[in-house]
């Protein structure tokens, strides 16, 4: 026989994972469509919020509320989006520093066309009507005048 | 530090989808062909360590099927990391500086083809804050190229002359996938697949498997006419947060270069593992490569591009030169996560 | 405020295509004959079940497919009291090794027609094998194995298989 079997297999699994207090918060707070970053010890905002700084190693647990609206840093415009993707219409993924942090969220940016997307151009987040407490609370960014 | 050398390298020839054989199957003969090369007695070699993510098949423990390629009787001395196996090959360096062993076999194994790869390689990243959002690889490299972009120090054409280049040089590799007269204005025309990425700048997707042997000291040049001698290896991690990093470039690239040694000399050549064309313009800036020094002659992770193995295929690609007497000094680099994360230096020399 | 003890959903889902490959997909066809074939190793002599392309021990290429008896020996086995998911056979079951003669290795399978407790080491059994119209590429195709009803192998048979 020529030629080799093949079968579908599904890798499936429901897995939950435990936030501690850094991300507790975080999560906790989108839910309240608000945003929190941390501050490290040289008064960098990091944006989510780490539980270690990343230069140091230090523990971080001075949360702080940055704004919900940011900048676009970088971006890539999705014409065909996949099943998995968090828009199904045309969008862009971005980085997005929001005003007060330091360091950039990543996520998509919903804008009419690709010409619409330009780094530099201001976002806001269109929070979820049920929100969850979780990343997808914010269900994506718009460009905000 | 003991003296360490390549002394044998194969290869799978990289195709889209290996359809009737297992990756054991693709890898047995490429091990027994490394092994034939080495002059060493497989039985005598005395460090295997392999390069592997079971996330390509989704099979837990699909690595240990490899072994039936190795014969893993009486018990051998093993060991396997779930990264490409560029990283197995610095452990196995690592472990003939015990001096205890003087030989190791090295190798990797991967087909992409089995799984959406571009959802796969979305699970190494935060499964907290972005994973959730599954951003796929091609639109996380997006993000990177776009920044590039905005640098001002390179265009879209510029990654479509970096794409022709690798399938030009590809020709001579029988190994490569992506191969032919490529002409960068006939590539630019191509759409996006995520602006601004277009598909020349992205890597094909691609099934196989690679096998190096390593070797310490008199053992290196008893059994090697010119072996390619590992004067210096380095790998260096930057943050994973993406919008922590400037993604214009590879401090983790220069850091390891600079601890390899990389900057003493200039390479003849330098084979660079860039899946993404404009991650090539990012990591040729870190290393200051001289004018002269021919990148990518394989064609490099553009022509063929089997995740787990295009690391390690870039490290036995530029070791084969130097024992073929092509290449005097070569570098060798090999990359892991998103937009660069984490990057190997090795320098070869004959 | 937040709950220290809150968890988040993360649930991962992958589609992928399975490759049985050149050897299992060539013994895979054949038990849809049932026939049940195994590699001998030129180097060590030793057949394997299922096929394979290279010798585990010796690391060398298999030499020819070799036909194995589709009865054998229980080497091994355990009693499974808790019922999983997707289960037929209800607990208590045996599930057990089963060196094919021919074979230097064994297969695993369930043992069924004879009462959990009684399954042993030696007992000598053959493969039930599913009507034609229930045949496929698969382990499954045996339903599963019973007892012969020959005398036990005796222990020197397969001290070395285990």
């Amino acid at each position: 026989m020529a030629d080799a079997l093949t079968a579908p297999h599904i890798l499936e699994y429901p897995y939950t994972r435990s936030v501690g207090p850094v991300l507790g918060a975080f999560f906790g707070a989108l839910k309240e469509r608000r945003i929190l970053g941390v501050r490290t010890a040289d008064g960098r905002v990091l944006v989510p919020p780490q539980e270690y700084d990343p230069e140091t190693g230090a523990a971080l647990d001075e949360l702080v509320e940055v704004a919900d609206a940011g900048v676009v840093t970088t971006w890539a415009w999705v014409a065909e989006p996949r099943p998995k993707h968090p828009l199904q219409e045309p969008f862009a993924f971005a980085l997005v520093r929001l005003d007060g942090a330091d360091t950039a969220l990543l996520h998509a940016v919903a804008a009419p066309a690709m010409d619409a997307m330009a780094t530099g151009m201001r976002v806001r987040a269109r929070w979820r009507d049920e929100r969850s407490g979780d990343i997808t609370d914010i269900v994506c960014f718009e460009p905000a005048p | 530090m003991r003296e360490v050398a390549i002394v044998a390298f194969a290869q799978t020839p990289y195709v889209r989808s290996e359809q009737e054989r297992t990756e054991t199957e693709m890898l047995a003969p490429v091990i027994r062909e490394a092994v034939g090369r080495s002059g060493i007695d497989a039985k005598a070699i005395g460090f295997t360590v392999s390069g592997s993510s079971d996330y390509l098949a989704g099979q837990p423990f699909a690595f240990v099927q490899a072994l039936d390629a190795v014969g893993a009787w009486p018990p051998i001395r093993e060991s396997h990391v779930e990264m490409d196996g560029a990283w197995a090959l610095y452990e196995a360096w690592l472990r003939l500086q015990c001096g205890d062993v003087d030989s190791a076999l090295v190798y990797a194994f991967g087909k992409s083809s089995l799984g959406d790869i571009r959802d796969v390689l979305t699970l190494q990243l935060d499964p907290y804050c972005v994973a959730p959002l599954w951003p796929d690889s091609v639109s996380v490299a997006a993000l990177q190229a776009r920044a590039l972009l905005d640098s001002g120090r390179y265009s879209e054409r510029d990654f479509a002359a970096v794409a022709a280049r690798s399938r030009r040089d590809a020709r001579a590799n029988p190994a490569a996938q992506l191969a032919g007269d490529a002409d960068a204005d006939a590539l630019f025309a191509e759409p996006y697949v995520v602006a601004p990425l277009r598909k020349h700048a992205c890597p094909p997707i691609s099934d196989g498997a690679a096998a190096v042997v390593l070797a310490a000291g008199e053992l290196a040049r008893r059994v090697c006419e010119r072996p390619a001698w590992v004067r210096g290896i380095d790998h260096r991690i930057e943050p994973h947060q993406l919008g922590m990093r400037d993604l214009t470039r590879s401090p983790s690239t220069r850091l390891a270069a600079e601890r390899a040694g990389a900057f003493d000399a200039s390479p003849d050549i330098a084979e660079l593992h860039a899946p993404f064309a404009h991650q090539e313009l990012i990591l040729r800036d870190e290393l200051a490569l001289p004018a002269g020094t021919a990148v990518n002659p394989s064609g490099g992770a553009l022509a063929a591009n089997a995740v787990m193995v295009a690391g390690l295929a870039r490290i036995g690609e530029a070791a084969q030169r130097v024992m073929a007497g092509e290449a005097r000094r070569a570098l060798a680099h090999a990359t892991s996560g998103p937009c660069l994360q984490q990057n190997l230096v090795c320098v070869l020399e004959a | 405020m937040s709950d220290p003890y809150a968890v988040v959903a993360r649930p991962v889902r992958l589609d992928y295509t399975y490759t049985a490959g050149t050897a299992s997909s060539r013994f895979l066809r054949a038990i849809m004959q049932r026939r049940l074939l195994g590699s001998r190793c030129p180097s060590c002599a030793k057949v394997y079940v299922p096929l394979r392309t290279s010798c585990p021990t010796c690391g060398v290429e298999m030499g020819e497919d070799v036909a194995v008896s589709d009865r054998g020996i229980v080497t091994t086995f355990c009693i499974v009291n808790i019922p999983f998911p997707g289960m037929a056979v209800k607990p208590p079951f045996a599930a057990a090794s089963v060196l094919l003669d021919g074979a230097d290795i064994p297969i695993f399978h369930l043992i069924q027609e004879i009462p959990a407790e009684e399954v042993r080491m030696g007992l000598r059994v053959e493969a039930v094998w599913r009507p034609d119209d229930e045949m496929e590429p698969s382990m499954e195709s045996i339903r599963h194995f019973r007892p012969t009803g020959e005398p036990d192998a005796p222990f020197e048979r397969y001290k070395d298989h285990l």
